[in-house]
């Protein structure tokens, strides 16, 4: 299974937890199991990139899992880019 | 390093646009021209903040020669973004209702109409002639007044996202607020052997990008719309017109013009959906230059901040607490590079307690733009001054404490995810070695070091390369060339190919030819659309193994492509190599051309890291600074062509000490600025500065097949630091407010003198 860490940012969102482990095989399994478990958290995905065994992805739905991935909610950067978003 | 030997890659030739640029064959935004051409002049607010009560255009276009006149009505009001491919979203709104103000004027220089006419002089002579009333407000000038409890509100609709503060709720000016955090950061400093603090302040400063924005556009009858323009994104500029303007981005055609600095400033539009509607209105084309006052006033610069650090240390160096608060002025509209510094902060080190909040404030002045690793080089600022405080208190060598805390391979850095391989500690080892490092100092002088932090981005890119009969190629790529991707691409096709350089074409298309290309920005040209490049030569490649299958009249399993030839693998076969001249002579014969293509959406390219060495000699009697010997030191991954890699390393050093010594947006009470030129808003050139010696550290990105790292932003973070080390070093005073100017450096030379 893979863990998701969570940044603290959003813990009022997931009952306090930082960490969940979650077995899905891609990237859009994953958040779509999160939000099962925790909705309101949903809102939020959208300002974040998702970076999987270090790796940061901007567009992470179909990056494959391993089941020992270790998998970050990361605050959506954008080098070079206006954009800016609070996580 | 990178286990692959390279032919081409890591050698200097020479640029394919050189020549035309340093003879003044290249053409420039403001280069172009076409038949029937009007000249667009914009009228500008005088105010820092004002209500529009009226506009009265009537006189104006009565003028003899004025063919069109737009103000925000003409401009429909839009909540749409465009999403950049993983860069983000813009926000179409805002950035409508900056490049032509509806309701209010949030800014000096905030444009409030435009005129079309024949000639530039009957243009501007029609700006005179419309008449604005304004109902002038109290303007936010600091980030202090726009927190004020009493503040003037820029937008009574803002809301602050992210994670707003518990009491916030009502009218506001805080754009965004975000938190990072991890540990347990109170105790860590309670119990921390020293603990160092200060506020850090940095004014609102520009990219300084020599060419001023441009633009020419014609909408025909036919509804059809070409834009030519200085662009970091052409298709940016496309979408970014569609979505403003509420027409088809299938309509639009952008075709980028040579571009004479960016640096982040290029990326917004401001002229060109404006000379859109101008062609539009007046069924002629438009072209838009700004002067340089424009520039100043009305494009986006970089913001001013405020960040408040507390640093806890162990006696054996160990960092183990950070505490920061950062504000960062968004300009006239949110988004601020807050989030990204928050990020940055504590990139460079293992630091397991920490705590940082930042706050997105818009203020009224310029809604700001990306400038070089946006908000890292300020929150930068704060952290490596601190570290160097921690060093002299400990007594301990700069580069032994930054050593022993620097991040390396399976450190978490803090905004969650672990690093892979990156390269700080190889460069701080060359920063030991470094024979600057040890070179003996004059009177009053001093030396400063600093370390910086940048992600680094990847995101969607395409590439073509095509190949002629006569073995030449022609890469196509929708990348505008800033720092010499040009003959950067070249080199990979011939890596792959084994094409001489300079019989590699490297062609920027508009958006009607290339595939969709998002920014030149980022670091990301070598990187990702370099990853796309190498991917189309190798389509290339592979093409020609199956013509040189037909041509040996063999399965193509029995061919291989080697060192540059295509050979039979066929048992007994001694039939000599094919070379690529030879199958591209033949190519109409086995199939037709040979046209290789890609694209990717590339990960996040490896972190950046970079270190500089400031040694400066101040004048104890004036203040002034003068940087004696710079020295830049930079884990490129792999340096595809050195110079270039060297120029970026070079170029940022040079802004940062800019930053650092003498820049700052100057505004009076009123919320006008005071220096929108070079004479007054003071950048270093040439004679300012010593050569800037550089260090290309190569640390292979496992994400790149060349091993590749973005190279352009993180050369602008750590010179603010090291510049204030080595004014600490000269002066024993630590400046914590940026620039630091004669007038100041004089005041802390003074202060300490009389304490």
């Amino acid at each position: 299974m893979a863990t998701l860490f969570l940044p603290r940012a959003i813990a009022s969102l997931v009952d306090g937890i930082d960490q969940v482990e979650i077995d899905a095989p891609r990237v859009v399994e994953l958040l779509q199991e999160l939000v099962r478990r925790y909705p309101a958290v949903e809102d939020r995905l959208g300002e974040m990139a998702v970076a999987v065994d270090g790796d940061i992805y901007h567009d992470a739905d179909y990056v494959p899992l391993q089941p020992n991935s270790d998998v970050h909610l990361v605050p959506r950067i954008a080098g070079g880019s206006p954009e800016e978003t609070g996580a | 390093m990178s286990a692959r030997q390279f032919t081409h890659i890591g050698t200097r030739p020479v640029r394919h646009d050189g020549a035309d640029k340093v003879t003044g064959r290249a053409n420039f935004g403001a280069d172009f021209a076409l038949p029937g051409m009007l000249h667009g002049a914009v009228l500008r607010s005088p105010h820092g903040h004002a209500r529009i009560l009226s506009i009265d255009t009537s006189t104006a276009a009565a003028l003899p020669g004025v063919k069109a006149i737009v103000t925000g009505r003409d401009f429909p009001k839009t909540d749409s973004k465009v999403w950049l491919g993983g860069e983000g979203a813009l926000d179409l709104g805002d950035m409508g209702d900056n490049l032509m103000a509806r309701d209010k004027v949030l800014y000096d220089g905030h444009a409030v109409a435009a005129v079309a006419a024949t000639s530039l002089a009957v243009a501007r002579e029609a700006l005179t002639h419309i008449t604005v009333v304004y109902e002038t407000l109290e303007p936010a000038m600091s980030l202090a007044r726009a927190l004020a409890d009493d503040a003037p509100i820029l937008h009574t609709d803002l809301k602050t996202s992210g994670q707003p503060a518990p009491e916030s709720g009502g009218p506001t000016n805080v754009a965004a607020r975000m938190e990072l955090s991890r540990g347990d950061v109170e105790q860590a400093l309670a119990d921390a052997d020293v603990v160092v603090e200060g506020e850090f302040q940095t004014p609102m400063v520009h990219q300084g990008y020599i060419e001023p924005h441009a633009c020419v556009a014609r909408h025909g009858t036919d509804g059809r719309v070409v834009v030519w323009c200085p662009t970091q994104g052409p298709f940016l500029v496309r979408d970014a017109c569609a979505g403003i303007l509420g027409i088809d981005a299938a309509t639009i055609r952008v075709i980028p013009s040579e571009i004479g600095g960016g640096f982040g400033g290029k990326i917004p539009v401001y002229l060109e959906p404006v000379a859109i509607v101008l062609s539009q209105k007046s069924g002629r084309p438009v072209k838009i230059v700004m002067d340089r006052d424009e520039v100043f006033r009305a494009t986006g610069p970089t913001s001013g901040s405020r960040v408040v650090m507390q640093l806890g240390a162990m006696r054996d160096g160990r960092l183990v607490a950070a505490k920061a608060s950062m504000w960062y002025e968004a300009g006239a509209y949110p988004g601020s590079p807050s989030g990204a510094a928050a990020m940055c902060a504590l990139a460079c080190y293992t630091i397991p307690n920490f705590f940082i909040e930042s706050f997105d404030v818009v203020v009224n002045k310029p809604k700001v733009a990306a400038y070089r690793a946006p908000g890292s080089p300020m929150s930068t600022f704060a952290t490596e001054s601190l570290v160097d405080e921690v060093a002299r208190r400990l007594e301990r060598d700069p580069i032994d404490l930054r050593l022993q805390n620097a991040v390396s391979e399976g450190d978490q850095a803090p905004y969650g995810p672990k690093y892979g391989p990156i390269g700080l500690k190889a460069i701080l080892d060359a920063v030991r070695e470094h024979p600057h490092w040890t070179a003996p100092l004059g009177t009053h002088q001093g030396r400063g070091v600093a370390c910086g932090f940048w992600f680094n981005a990847g995101m969607n890119s395409s590439a073509t390369v095509a190949l002629d009969t006569d073995g030449s190629a022609t890469v196509v790529t929708g990348n505008p060339d800033i720092g010499g991707t040009r003959v950067a691409q070249a080199m990979m096709v011939s890596e792959e190919l084994g094409i001489p350089v300079e019989r590699v074409r490297p062609v920027v298309a508009d958006t009607d030819t290339a595939g969709y290309t998002d920014l030149t920005a980022g670091s990301r040209t070598c990187y990702a659309t370099g990853m796309a490049i190498i991917n189309a030569a190798q389509d290339v490649k592979e093409q020609l193994r199956l013509r040189a299958a037909k041509v040996w009249d063999v399965e193509p399993d029995q061919v291989a492509w080697e060192d540059g030839h295509v050979r039979s693998l066929v048992e007994g076969d001694e039939r000599p190599p094919l070379t690529l001249n030879e199958l591209a002579a033949t190519l109409a014969k086995t199939g037709g051309p040979v046209v290789g293509s890609a694209s990717v959406n590339a990960r996040m390219a490896g972190p950046a890291f970079a270190a500089n060495i400031c040694d400066i000699d101040v004048d104890l009697e004036t203040g002034r600074s003068t940087v004696v010997r710079y020295t830049a030191i930079q884990d490129a991954g792999k340096a595809v062509h050195p110079s270039f890699v060297e120029g970026q390393m070079q170029g940022g050093a040079a802004q940062g000490i800019g930053w650092a010594l003498n820049e700052a947006y100057l505004y009076d009470d009123d919320g006008r600025l005071q220096n929108p030129g070079f004479l007054d808003y003071r950048m270093p050139v040439a004679s300012d500065l010593p050569m800037i010696d550089t260090v290309i550290v190569e640390v292979a990105n496992p994400s790149h097949p060349y091993g590749v790292r973005g190279v352009g932003e993180v050369p602008i973070v750590p010179p603010l630091a090291a510049v204030a080390n080595a004014v600490r070093g000269a002066t024993g005073v630590r400046f914590t407010e940026l620039p630091m100017s004669p007038p100041r450096v004089l005041a802390g030379i003074e202060s300490l003198e009389s304490a």
